[in-house]
């Protein structure tokens, strides 16, 4: 594990500031429809929020966060997605794009080793800067330290409070001192842009917070242990516009710090929020593959593979 | 907070996560050898009992000893065929009072909310703890001694009320797992009341109601104390025999007493194979 790579890091985090409000966004978020059926007479709109998108980092030649080399996904005699070769870049948004079923959530769940839990058999490579995630010596525990994950919903652990919440990463990590906890959760809470709703009641129970809230404390619970790799599993799914939108702007913001990989159906928020893009379809066999990938724009305007071309026109999907 | 601050704490938490992994896993080891450990010791009584049990009643074990009537005490050769025919038609004839009853009951309880509801309930759960002799006496006091009979009726009138309070608060339970919403869904088709409790509640609860029933019964089965007072002859349930049969000096009354206790075993293990595959039917067919 390299600490030289993370000194540069320090200095974003300073720059970006956790309360800075993104009108922009917001708006957008609220207005565009939420379902992925769209007509061919949408894409001009997809056009429009690709251009609006003020953050685009420029990509550089910094080495990749994480490469998958060969990546196939199996539950015993299903294959549930194969043939994934993917540079995904170091802090950028890199979102995973593609219908139901195509196996998008299963490889990102195989990238912090969830399968080991779930009899699902990974083959290829899959690397964390130059740590092989599948190696025999590699420390499953490790790796997801490194690798923060945010799911469908809003998942905060019952019984616990927001604090104890926060912290929960850290303690299970060997994290102890009263001091160390509060000032890691108070950094979490305010990139998660949380903490000034939660400062005064970082005592009380976690689900007396809203889904949007919850959402994002969860997203505070993933940063506390300083990951470089946040994985987000369609985390707007289960909330209304307006918390979407404040999802969103977050995930825009954290990219200057962590490499954010994130699976959606929603080619608009694909388009709103992500640098790259890579596009999941279901091959001839029913096995999802992975079809394109490139800088979002890029792919929505000038699709290279006809399949992506009717997936972002909505013809199929 | 300075960009120092923020470095040193990432560098930190990564240090303390790297170095308390090997502690981490052995506290993990530890605890998950715990748990087996205890896994084995809950298990264990259960084989040494079965094994104990087959061991010594399988040796009374014959076709004759299952259809023979029994014999006194000091000749070989009697059978059990009463003990048997007599628990089967007291349990049975208490599952007959006390299932249909305890799934009205337990509708009742779902549906309503109100303070009869709340008292209904609380009663079930404090009827659940009364000891079985008590219950035993009630149903002595409440049917032999006004009718002046012993016999299968009032011994499966006891069971009944035993088995009540568990297969109500079982059946309510697994109703309520079938969610709030689904009940409004079928109320919201036009359904009456009742008919969404028999086509939704009812029918997607029956998988766990078997269940749980099936706990009951087992109860109910091994149950002696509700019989001795209901019972006139010990020859008239598998549980009474086994009680007086083996509280005598003779080893033939002895082995008459182990090769019940067997057959006893063998049935409530055949109870629950069959209300297991009964339930996984019913929800296999339910999809």
């Amino acid at each position: 594990m390299s600490a030289d790579r993370r000194v540069p890091r320090e200095s974003s985090i300073l720059v970006a500031d956790p309360d800075a409000e993104v009108g922009s966004a917001a708006a957008t978020g609220a207005t565009t429809p939420s379902n992925g059926h769209t007509s061919a007479a949408a894409v001009p709109v997809i056009d429009r929020a690709a251009a609006a998108l003020t953050h685009a980092h420029p990509s550089t030649a910094a080495p990749p966060a994480l490469t998958l080399d060969g990546v196939r996904v199996s539950f015993g005699e299903h294959v549930a997605v194969r043939n994934v070769t993917l540079a995904i870049p170091d802090r950028e948004v890199t979102a995973l794009i593609g219908p139901s079923g195509c196996g998008k959530t299963t490889l990102l769940r195989a990238i912090n080793r969830l399968h080991d839990h779930t009899g699902g058999r990974v083959e290829g490579t899959i690397r964390l800067g130059d740590l092989d995630v599948y190696a025999p010596s590699t420390q499953p525990e490790l790796v997801r330290r490194r690798i923060g994950m945010v799911f469908q919903r809003p998942n905060p652990f019952p019984a616990m409070s927001i604090f104890e919440n926060v912290v929960s990463g850290l303690r299970f990590n060997g994290v102890r001192g009263r001091a160390m906890l509060r000032e890691a959760a108070e950094s979490a809470l305010r990139h998660a842009a949380l903490w000034d709703t939660v400062k005064d009641r970082l005592h009380q129970p976690a689900l007396r917070l809203s889904g949007g809230q919850q959402q994002r404390l969860c997203i505070a619970r993933a940063l506390a242990v300083e990951p470089d790799v946040l994985l987000m599993d369609e985390p707007c799914s289960a909330l209304d516009p307006i918390a979407t939108a404040k999802i969103e702007e977050l995930i825009t913001r954290l990219a200057s710090d962590v490499t954010i990989v994130l699976v959606t159906h929603n080619m608009f928020q694909a388009a709103r929020v992500s640098d790259q893009a890579a596009i999941f379809l279901l091959g001839e066999d029913r096995v999802g593959e992975l079809v394109e990938t490139g800088p979002t724009k890029e792919l929505f305007d000038a699709p290279r593979d006809p399949r992506t071309a009717d997936y972002v026109a909505g013809r199929v999907g | 907070m300075s960009a120092v601050v923020v470095a040193r704490r990432r560098e930190l938490i990564r240090a303390t996560a790297q170095r308390s992994l090997m502690r981490r896993r052995l506290t993990g080891r530890i605890a998950q050898t715990l748990c087996a450990v205890a896994a084995v010791a809950a298990v264990a009584p259960l084989v040494t009992l079965l094994y104990y049990t087959i061991s010594r009643g399988a040796g009374a074990l014959s076709w004759a000893f299952l259809i023979h009537a029994p014999a006194p005490p000091t000749i070989p050769g009697g059978g059990i065929s009463t003990a048997i025919a007599g628990s089967a038609e007291i349990v049975g004839l208490a599952l007959l009072l006390a299932i249909p009853t305890s799934l009205l009951a337990a509708l009742y309880l779902f549906e309503r909310s109100g303070r009869l509801a709340a008292g209904l309930r609380f009663s079930a759960d404090v009827l659940t703890g009364v000891p079985s002799i008590i219950i035993g006496i009630f149903a002595y006091a409440l049917l032999v001694l006004p009718l002046h009979q012993f016999g299968n009726l009032a011994a499966a009138f006891a069971l009944a009320v035993l088995m009540l309070p568990i297969m109500i608060r079982a059946d309510e339970e697994a109703m309520r797992t079938i969610a709030l919403d689904l009940w409004e869904a079928g109320i919201a088709l036009g359904a009456r009341r009742g008919r969404v409790a028999r086509s939704v509640v009812l029918r997607g609860a029956l998988p766990d109601i078997v269940t749980g029933n099936l706990l009951a019964i087992a109860r109910a089965v091994g149950e002696t104390a509700p019989l001795l007072f209901t019972l006139a002859t010990p020859f008239a349930a598998m549980t009474l025999l086994i009680y007086t049969d083996g509280t005598q000096a003779f080893p033939v009354a002895q082995e008459t007493a182990w090769g019940t206790a067997l057959v006893l075993l063998g049935f409530v293990l055949l109870l629950s194979v069959v209300a297991k595959i009964a339930a996984w039917r019913i929800s296999q067919r339910a999809r």
